[in-house]
């Protein structure tokens, strides 16, 4: 069994209730920060951590957080961003449903570090049962002093509110996230200014992934150093991944950055193979957004070096043999899923999605649908492979926010790959709807897991 | 493409509850003074379980009215996010999930299975009113695919025996006089 920071206390029985959590070393780090801390320290031993933010774009927290403007007089914001709507990512639901209070203890540390006194989790509409636990959680909280007034007898004090999202994919990016905490439309806003000068009511900001602030309690408990010992490079910690897709096991691991991808999914500990004897024949590992690699390119890379879970070895290759290891939303593919009944699945949850501000983004993905439509309908030509590459080409880095960007690279990149099943589509429309892309068929009972 | 059209709520009396005004009041609390606008979100959740399911114009005028907000800001709310009912809804929605990971393990064939067994199309109602089948992106559960929600309550690792079992418990529970809303909004407060 791998190491468990996050999920350490997860397989306690009751775990959701302050008591049990508290009596199992819940809450240790909030009063190891609160009273022999200064919020300095605390922010330098987030930056010594190495913790990058585990949403999607992995950029580092603790320099995210030295971003807040402390000069200004007026009120600052933490907004805990847990409208987890990734395909394929499902780790902030289990944290949230399991572990409510280890979410909580990384908000008031975090909030104390930012001399926040409100903060808001922004979860996501579909998730409404997971509100009643938070909500519960942070009750309980109140109630035993770790939260209000005067927390533990100190001069700090916190406010955590549940705010509850309506059904948006645009609203996890963090200007959009701030737009629909306002009231509003989930239009995300031009950069800069960024969120750390004018985000929320105008207010410097900062809006965090329930993972990495789940992950600043153990951080400030067993010290940043210890924590940036794990992993490997700059890849510091452990993370969790979603398993999902045509697997044995599918659920929520705990890994130590720099495991190989080969082992996350042939070993029993975690994926446990491919499901039904087949082969592997794609992988995205980091959420619908990232570009899909063929087996041989996810176990390996082009170089011919193992391919580790870290940010930089699932991006070696760069977009040409590579991709990303975004929100860990890992989503595996048998040999007889189709590719392009699944580029033509995620381009319409791009449209569906897509705000509209932008018209790369409202028309690209729009048009992408239509021809990936009628390619896997038998009604494709050879010239509408490259026109699917060239709107692509035409909405990455065309628009306010990176949605866009999301859109295209699963377009391109399932094309740069497996340009020869599109090729196949047109050459043989009479195959169409033959092919047995996702049949309902299971040779066991499902279940699913989580360590 | 979405069309959105709006309905008129047929003259009936739109009003929450003294018990949901005192909620309501509260959830203002949590934003800044002059920021009330903010509860929006929650405010139409609300009001689209305990006032008929969906939003008619005449519910949204009221929760503009509440919020002291112009009626066209609730409106361009309620037609951006996918949980708000612009038409009427039956007693259950029942949204499927058609996203990529669930596709591959079998969603096509389940959105497939309750159209026919219930003989209506995405987007429609069955005759005696009791179902409303959507389908619905990402709902964050892909490691238990396929999967639905009926009223925002999640149904996973479904088969087409499992979705037989679900229709009868819930055609079942239509029978009884409970409400079949889910509570959230209880625990939220």
């Amino acid at each position: 069994m791998g190491r468990k920071i996050l999920l350490e206390k997860a397989g306690i029985p009751g775990i959701r209730e302050f008591s049990i959590y508290r009596s199992n070393g819940g809450y240790e780090s909030v009063v190891k920060a609160l009273k022999s801390m200064t919020p300095a320290e605390v922010s330098q031993e987030v930056t010594l951590s190495g913790l990058r933010g585990r949403g999607g774009a992995g950029f580092p927290t603790g320099l995210k957080w030295s971003f807040l403007d402390r000069k200004r007089i007026s009120p600052r914001y933490l907004v805990c961003n847990a409208d987890e709507s990734e395909p394929g990512t499902f780790k902030d639901r289990y944290l949230m449903e399991f572990l409510p209070h280890l979410l909580i203890e990384g908000l008031i540390i975090s909030s104390y570090a930012l001399g926040v006194n409100t903060c808001y989790i922004y979860v996501r509409g579909e998730f409404k049962y997971i509100i009643g636990i938070l909500q519960t959680a942070i009750n309980e909280t109140y109630q035993n002093g770790f939260l209000g007034n005067k927390i533990l007898g100190t001069a700090y004090n916190l406010d955590i509110f549940v705010h509850p999202g309506a059904g948006a994919y645009i609203c996890g990016e963090e200007t959009a996230l701030l737009e629909s905490l306002e009231g509003k439309r989930g239009n995300p806003r031009i950069k800069p200014p960024f969120p750390a000068y004018k985000g929320l009511y105008g207010c410097p900001t900062v809006v965090n992934n329930v993972e990495t602030l789940a992950t600043v309690g153990p951080i400030i408990e067993m010290g940043g150093t210890e924590y940036a010992a794990i992993g490997k490079g700059k890849s510091t910690g452990t993370k969790l991944i979603s398993a999902c897709g045509n697997i044995n096991h599918p659920g929520v691991y705990e890994i130590d950055l720099g495991l190989p991808v080969e082992d996350f999914i042939y070993s029993e500990e975690y994926c446990g193979g491919i499901k039904n004897g087949k082969r592997l024949k794609a992988v995205v590992p980091g959420g619908s957004s990232v570009p899909i690699l063929p087996a041989e390119l996810i176990l390996r890379s082009a170089g011919g070096r193992q391919r580790l879970m870290t940010y930089e070895s699932l991006a070696e290759g760069g977009f040409d043999s590579g991709s990303m290891l975004g929100s860990g939303g890992f989503i595996v593919y048998d040999e007889d899923a189709c590719i392009v009944r699944n580029t033509w699945n995620f381009t319409r949850f791009y449209h569906h999605e897509s705000c509209g501000q932008c018209s790369p983004c409202r028309e690209g993905t729009g048009w992408m649908e239509k021809v990936l439509y009628r390619l896997e309908h038998g009604n494709g030509k050879m010239s509408d492979i490259d026109l699917l590459v060239s709107i692509a080409g035409k909405i990455e880095g065309t628009t306010i926010c990176p949605l866009g960007d999301a859109a295209a690279w699963p377009v391109s990149s399932a094309i740069r790959h497996f340009r020869w099943e599109f090729e196949y589509h047109v050459e043989h429309p009479e195959v169409v709807g033959v092919i047995n892309h996702g049949a309902l068929t299971r040779s066991q009972e499902p279940s699913i897991q989580y360590r | 493409m979405i069309n959105h059209r709006l309905h008129s709520n047929d003259n009936r009396k739109v009003e929450f509850s003294t018990d949901t005004m005192k909620k309501i009041r509260e959830l203002i609390l949590h934003y800044p003074e002059g920021r009330q606008k903010s509860a929006l979100l929650p405010v139409l959740h609300i009001a689209q379980e305990e006032l008929g399911g969906f939003l008619s114009v005449d519910v949204m005028d009221y929760v503009a009215e509440l919020l002291a907000i112009q009626p066209i800001e609730v409106y361009e709310v309620a037609t951006f996010y996918s949980m708000f009912n612009l038409d009427r809804v039956g007693k259950f929605t029942i949204d499927v999930c058609q996203t990529g990971p669930c596709a591959i393990c079998g969603g096509e064939d389940i959105m497939d299975y309750l159209k026919k067994k219930l003989n209506i199309d995405i987007g429609e109602t069955t005759a005696d009113g009791l179902f409303t089948l959507h389908g619905v992106e990402c709902l964050g559960a892909c490691g238990s695919a396929p999967v639905l929600q009926v009223n925002t309550e999640f149904h996973e690792f479904l088969t087409p025996e499992k979705i037989d079992v679900l229709l009868d418990d819930l055609r079942e529970l239509s029978k009884g006089n409970n409400d079949s809303k889910s509570r959230w909004v209880e625990k939220f407060f």
